[in-house]
């Protein structure tokens, strides 16, 4: 019986640089299941919001608290970039990365790639260069290298910025394909429509605090804040 | 003019025949070039990665060093590796002094700093590329230097190259260390100081431009094995 990583206990996490404050600090607690849709203006924080869960970003104060060890727990999620960063290998060996990473016989590995491959579209692709790929395969690339790791937990970065309908669409259909299949989902987002689509609870950043976090229903029908009520009817909110 | 058309003729004519002693150099040059290249390039490519990904108290002094190293006068490198290894050195007891492995050891001296430095500033390049990336996978230390030295293998390439092309056009320090002894230390360069000593320009010249086409050879062989002007490779 594997221990679940989550739920995730965020306690008065605070990120700083140079003495600005980027982020907090912030209290959140992340369920075991649910697509969770981050939202705010430019510049609110979602972004650090994501990394410092992730771990990518130092705490200068509170914590970050897995129900497993943090080494385990780092193994145990991924991260999908705004902007896909691409090894400069092939879209096979971009697949097989990580689970060569993670001792996954070669073999094994590229059957798995190969489903993944299938599974996004890229299946006539693999032979070809990824970081010759238009940006909506790069994107739906970085999703199946995501993925294909089996992760409890992944956070996404604004997946579908300046993708057209259809990757859109293509990528919500995984991410809703991963969310069913037990996968917990962190998403930032500025398109209110697919946060309409996907998501099962909200949360809602303002210069680096969450102003308001609730479940996607509540949200949509009557935000608590005015500036989330000001962002839904497209008011511009800075 | 007439001395360099000589020189053409000559180096021609000296490959055409196949001389043996064109030969019998051309391979030395070659035998202590690339050892000394691999030796070198399996010191420095994965010390100017691990230089691109680690942050530590002195890195830029250290950086600063390397490069600067870049320069080193060959003609010191080669009086201290004839320090080293003569008789009454630390390591006279090898008897080493004029042989083919001395010439390796100051070769490897003079390009290890080169192949680094360019290996480090390719490197880092591509780390700022990756970092989040490889931060995000979990990757130990040893995963991320084998990952950038292999997805930047055909910079790194290049870096070798240059250590090559250093190392193959080397006078000074060899010459110190190695002799020039006819049939034993002899390579393209010294036989070229030796020639022109001589008064012998056409056969100096003759070997120079077989020097020069060893070299280009080199690389173009390395460039088709590694692809690296192949549309969408790296």
């Amino acid at each position: 019986m594997v221990t679940p990583i989550l739920p995730l206990e965020v306690s008065q996490a605070l990120v700083k640089r140079r003495g600005k404050t980027l982020l907090g600090p912030v209290d959140l607690t992340v369920s075991q299941t649910g697509f969770t849709i981050v939202m705010g203006p430019n510049g609110a924080g979602k972004t650090t919001f994501l990394r410092t869960l992730h771990g990518l970003e130092r705490l200068s104060k509170g914590e970050v608290i897995w129900q497993v060890p943090l080494t385990e727990a780092r193994l145990r999620q991924a991260f999908v970039f705004q902007t896909p960063i691409m090894l400069r290998r092939s879209v096979r060996d971009n697949l097989t990365y990580p689970l060569t990473l993670r001792g996954t016989k070669k073999a094994k590995a590229r059957q798995l790639a190969e489903d993944w491959a299938r599974r996004v579209g890229l299946g006539g692709a693999l032979d070809q260069q990824a970081p010759q790929l238009s940006g909506g395969e790069k994107q739906k690339l970085a999703l199946a290298r995501a993925l294909i790791l089996d992760p409890d937990i992944i956070f996404l970065d604004e997946p579908c910025a300046n993708l057209d309908g259809r990757a859109m669409r293509e990528i919500e259909t995984i991410l809703l394909d991963a969310c069913d299949a037990g996968t917990r989902i962190i998403m930032a987002t500025h398109d209110i429509g697919q946060a309409k689509r996907l998501a099962t609870d909200v949360v809602f950043l303002m210069h680096g605090h969450i102003i308001e976090n609730s479940h996607a229903k509540d949200f949509f029908a009557g935000p608590k804040t005015p500036q989330a009520a000001a962002l839904l009817q497209g008011d511009i909110v800075e | 003019m007439g001395d360099i058309w000589e020189g053409l003729v000559a180096g021609f004519w000296l490959v055409v025949t196949l001389d043996p002693d064109l030969v019998e150099i051309t391979l030395r040059s070659l035998q202590v070039t690339v050892t000394a290249t691999v030796i070198a390039s399996l010191i420095a490519l994965p010390f100017g990665a691990w230089l691109a990904i680690r942050r530590f108290r002195h890195r830029r002094a250290t950086i600063a060093v390397l490069n600067a190293l870049m320069g080193l006068p060959p003609v010191v490198v080669g009086l201290i590796v004839y320090l080293l290894l003569s008789r009454s050195g630390p390591f006279g007891v090898f008897g080493l002094l004029f042989t083919p492995t001395a010439m390796i050891i100051a070769q490897v001296i003079i390009i290890t700093p080169l192949i680094a430095s360019i290996a480090h500033q390719s490197v880092r390049d591509i780390w700022a590329e990756y970092h989040d990336l490889l931060i995000s996978f979990s990757t130990t230390k040893r995963q991320r230097i084998a990952t950038l030295i292999w997805d930047g293998r055909r910079a790194l390439m290049t870096a070798a190259l240059a250590g090559f092309g250093r190392a193959i056009g080397e006078v000074g320090a060899i010459m110190i260390v190695g002799g020039n002894i006819d049939h034993a230390t002899r390579v393209l360069t010294t036989a070229i100081a030796l020639e022109t000593g001589k008064g012998d320009f056409a056969l100096a010249l003759g070997l120079g431009f077989v020097l020069i086409a060893l070299a280009v050879a080199v690389n173009i062989a390395i460039h088709a094995i590694g692809q690296t002007e192949s549309e969408g490779k790296w």
